[in-house]
């Protein structure tokens, strides 16, 4: 217990605001009754028994326990902020743990009556052995009383001085990061031939103990260091232009770690980050039609569709190729088929607005996917069994490093950077302003002179051309091209995306596709709950940053510019005609 | 000579007749305010000449070419910019590329021209610029270009407006009670300015306005409207004495206030109000 609470005791008129009434605990109960339901659903719905499988730190606490845990302490730091004094915290926290604990006792309990397995799956009695560590209903007590420690503690910590919190806090959380990304972190050490130290650090999929300490301790020094030497104030105390040049080191080394990254994850990494770094390419190109134009365009994969079968028509070496010509001969025609689709397909239904539009161009995604697979079609693109035997756009032997989806990778990142100029180019011109007021109000765009039409279907078409260019990627990633490929959650990822990551921003899209596409490539255990997760992060964007994760300066510009708007703005009274035109 | 004719332009919404059977003209150069009770159609007749509506029946025409069946933005490329009674901003661009997107079709940059940076659309791009900073200094912005259209205050917000309208070079502005929510201050400087878009630009002005001081003080002619269609039509001192006006907008036993409401801004003074058969043209 800190000084503050010891003399400052519950109620006592020493406090800074004695007229204002103490803690409201019907508050405190309903934040712990709203983490208690979070607790029942993540065991019911599988998230705690699933990941408990997966150890965080060997032999000391799996993720499963780290979800449930953090059900709980969440609820005891969301308490304390509603109470005055530290004591009252701690008790707030600790109540609120309390509830939330009690709820998962209570789920035990009932467990133990009644057989929830029934309707819940996942109501197992490893669920309940894993709650009770093993006691069974004898150990019902276990998570409220766990409920009361962590809530108290989350508490506690959220009241200590921000100089010993800040490391504390972040310590904890860099190694439950180290720890979930453990088999990432671990590869690049195997392939560097250091298996001493990556065995010292980590176990298959988590981290040791050593390693958990180690992590702690570099992140606590590290921040400690940090604040000591006032790293941050000495940044920020620099002139712009220093600051400005202070971040043209820090790009090179991004984009050098960029660029060897393949090298150092082996096989598995590599399909992963090819993976992500195609989603980051088709992200740019439908930021051009969502992000810009504002055209909510879920049909993208009817485009990628005509991108991956073109290459599969042009290059395959199997039974229904065509052409038998290099992938680098098919790309822009691919390209080129998409972007007439798209012209065929924008033109009836581009003065659709809005939603409607959504549902109009998430029909045709469906409808090329049914035609993909089905008999009309069969003789030219093979129904279900698809075109195989795509070779790979470079053609190396495969014992060199660009043999797998390491090349894939190395493509999509050049033509990724390619789009990503292209739409930063445009935006800052003629066009990119009038697809921006077409996405800020339509009616009046046209009525300034902007042809909708026209300035609509260049958005659409542009964006179905780099569809087609991650079609054609996709089939030279795969090395075969099938209608299940084809699936409406193509679409759904990229529009995911660009809107989690932040509505026409570039780093936005790449941050987005590295949360929403690689990692649930990197854990498995995710997979079941992949949606559950989308849809979560999709509703929490919304929520509480709808700008996206990271927005493009002009939506960052909305946020910061009140700050500075209103002094300036105060002073100005210049009459409307001064300042006449000359 | 005649810049905007309409000849029994009708706009009809199902049963309710909006707009009915107007004959209109704007001379070349002139400041013409269109007025009337509320709900007598003012707007609907600005939807209908800057194509917000496809009229019901008859025909306008913008300097001899008949306009009624195109497009918006032809009908802007024309000439014809319009302001909108609740400010129509697009709130998440800046005050610049507001002004920018306005001069939109005066631009020739194409998509490909701008993403290989040729030196034609730098060129274009930076006389746009140019451009703005000007209209942006002329509306009394200056300064504030780099702000977010929605972070103005209001009243910067309506001259934004403006600008934005101005950008596309307008020969016909159509403004659409520009002094909607404005202290006298800020509507005498607003009637000052555009009276001075015309002296100094020789921007035809058609206006929709409650302010009676500023209908009075810059129009050159009035046409009154009451449901949908034209009751009177004349220069203010007409309009002042016109007694079906004064009943339509004020119903009767209201006159005086429109007198009060006229009352010096009218060079040729106050008719009485309840004159009988003062001219309606």
């Amino acid at each position: 217990m800190t000084a503050d609470a010891v003399a400052a005791p519950v109620g006592s008129t020493t406090d800074v605001a004695p007229t204002e009434s103490s803690t409201d605990w019907r508050d405190i109960a309903k934040i712990g009754l709203i983490g208690g339901a979070v607790a029942i659903y993540l065991c019911l719905v599988g998230i705690v028994p699933v990941f408990h499988a997966r150890q965080l730190i060997a032999g000391v606490i799996t993720l499963g326990q780290v979800a449930l845990f953090g059900s709980m302490a969440i609820p005891g730091a969301f308490a304390a902020r509603k109470a005055r004094t530290t004591r009252e915290a701690v008790i707030a926290g600790g109540a609120a743990g309390l509830i939330t604990g009690g709820a998962v006792t209570l789920l035990v309990l009932v467990g133990s009556v009644i057989d929830l397995r029934a309707m819940f799956l996942n109501a197992s009695p490893e669920l309940y052995s894993m709650l009770t560590m093993g006691l069974g209903v004898a150990g019902a007590w276990i998570p409220a009383v766990e409920g009361l420690v962590l809530g108290a503690l989350a508490a506690g910590i959220g009241r200590l001085p921000d100089h010993i919190r800040s490391p504390l806090v972040r310590g904890l959380f860099a190694i439950l990061i180290v720890g979930l990304f453990a088999g990432l972190l671990r590869a690049p050490l195997m392939s560097a031939g250091l298996f001493q130290v990556a065995r010292l650090l980590f176990t298959g999929d988590g981290l040791t103990v050593t390693g958990a300490v180690l992590v702690f301790a570099v992140v606590v020094i590290g921040r400690v260091l940090r604040q000591r030497v006032g790293v941050a104030a000495r940044v920020a105390a620099l002139p712009v232009e220093r600051r400005e040049q202070l971040r043209i080191p820090a790009i090179a080394v991004l984009i050098g770690i960029i660029l060897v990254l393949p090298l150092l994850l082996g096989p598995f990494f590599a399909q992963v980050i090819a993976l992500v770094a195609l989603y980051v390419l088709m992200g740019f190109g439908l930021n051009i039609t969502l992000g810009l134009a504002g055209l909510l365009d879920l049909g993208f994969v009817a485009f990628f569709a005509v991108g991956a079968y073109t290459v599969g028509l042009f290059t395959s070496l199997a039974e229904y190729g065509l052409l038998d010509v290099p992938f680098w001969v098919a790309l822009p025609f691919a390209m080129l088929f998409a972007a007439i689709f798209g012209a065929i397909l924008g033109l009836p239904i581009l003065s659709i607005r809005g939603d409607y539009l959504a549902i109009a161009t998430l029909g045709f995604g469906e409808i090329i996917r049914i035609l993909a697979g089905s008999n009309l079609l069969l003789p030219l693109l093979g129904g279900p069994r698809g075109i195989i035997n795509i070779p790979k756009p470079i053609d190396v032997p495969s014992t060199s490093f660009l043999a797998g989806p390491v090349q894939i990778y190395y493509i999509a990142l050049v033509f990724g950077a390619v789009v990503a100029f292209l739409a930063w180019r445009l935006r800052a011109g003629r066009i990119g302003r009038a697809w921006v007021a077409i996405r800020e109000d339509e009616d009046v765009a046209e009525a300034v002179g902007v042809n909708l039409i026209q300035t609509k279907l260049l958005a659409y078409i542009l964006g179905a051309a780099f569809a087609g260019l991650g079609g054609a990627i996709f089939a030279g990633l795969v090395g075969s091209i099938f209608p299940s490929s084809i699936n409406l959650f193509v679409s759904i990822n990229v529009a995911a995306i660009v809107i989690v990551g932040g509505m026409g921003s570039i780093p936005g899209i790449v941050l987005g596709a590295l949360f929403l596409i690689g990692i649930p490539e990197l854990f498995r255990e995710f997979t079941d709950y992949r949606f559950l997760f989308y849809g979560a992060a999709l509703i929490g964007m919304m929520l509480y940053r709808p700008e996206g994760i990271w927005p493009s300066s002009i939506a960052r510009r909305e946020l910061h510019v009140g700050d500075e708007a209103p002094a300036m703005i105060a002073g100005d009274t210049t009459p409307i005609t001064r300042g006449g035109m000359s | 000579m005649t810049l905007l004719v309409t000849r029994a332009v009708t706009k009809r919404f199902g049963g309710l007749l909006a707009v009915n059977k107007l004959d209109f003209e704007v001379d070349q150069g002139a400041i013409v305010s269109v007025i009337g009770p509320n709900g007598a159609g003012k707007t609907t007749f600005f939807n209908c000449i800057a194509g917000f509506y496809s009229i019901t029946a008859g025909e306008i025409e913008l300097d001899g070419q008949p306009i009624h069946k195109l497009r918006r933005d032809q009908i802007a490329h024309l000439g014809v910019s319009r302001t909108y009674q609740n400010i129509r901003l697009f709130a998440n661009m800046t005050a610049m590329e507001n002004i920018l997107v306005g001069q939109h079709h005066h631009l020739k940059s194409t998509w490909i021209g701008t993403v290989l940076g040729t030196r034609s659309v730098k060129d274009d791009e930076k006389r746009a610029q140019e451009e703005a900073g000007r209209l942006l200094r002329y509306v009394g912005l200056r300064g504030k270009g780099d702000l977010l259209a929605s972070k103005l205050p209001y009243g910067d917000q309506r001259r934004l407006e403006i600008a934005r309208a101005l950008a596309n070079k307008p020969r016909l502005l159509l403004l659409d009670e520009p002094t909607a929510g404005m202290n006298p201050a800020e509507t005498s400087q607003l009637t000052e300015f555009i009276r001075n878009l015309r002296d100094e630009l020789g921007i035809t002005i058609l206006l929709i306005e409650h302010e009676m001081r500023v209908v009075m003080g810059i129009s050159e002619r009035i046409t009154v409207l009451d449901y949908g269609e034209k009751i009177a039509e004349g220069n203010p001192a007409e309009i002042q004495s016109n007694p079906r006006v004064i009943e339509a907008y004020l119903g009767r036993g209201g006159a005086a206030d429109l007198g009060i409401a006229a009352g010096g801004a009218s060079a040729a003074g106050v008719t009485n109000p309840g004159d009988p058969g003062a001219p309606t043209v």
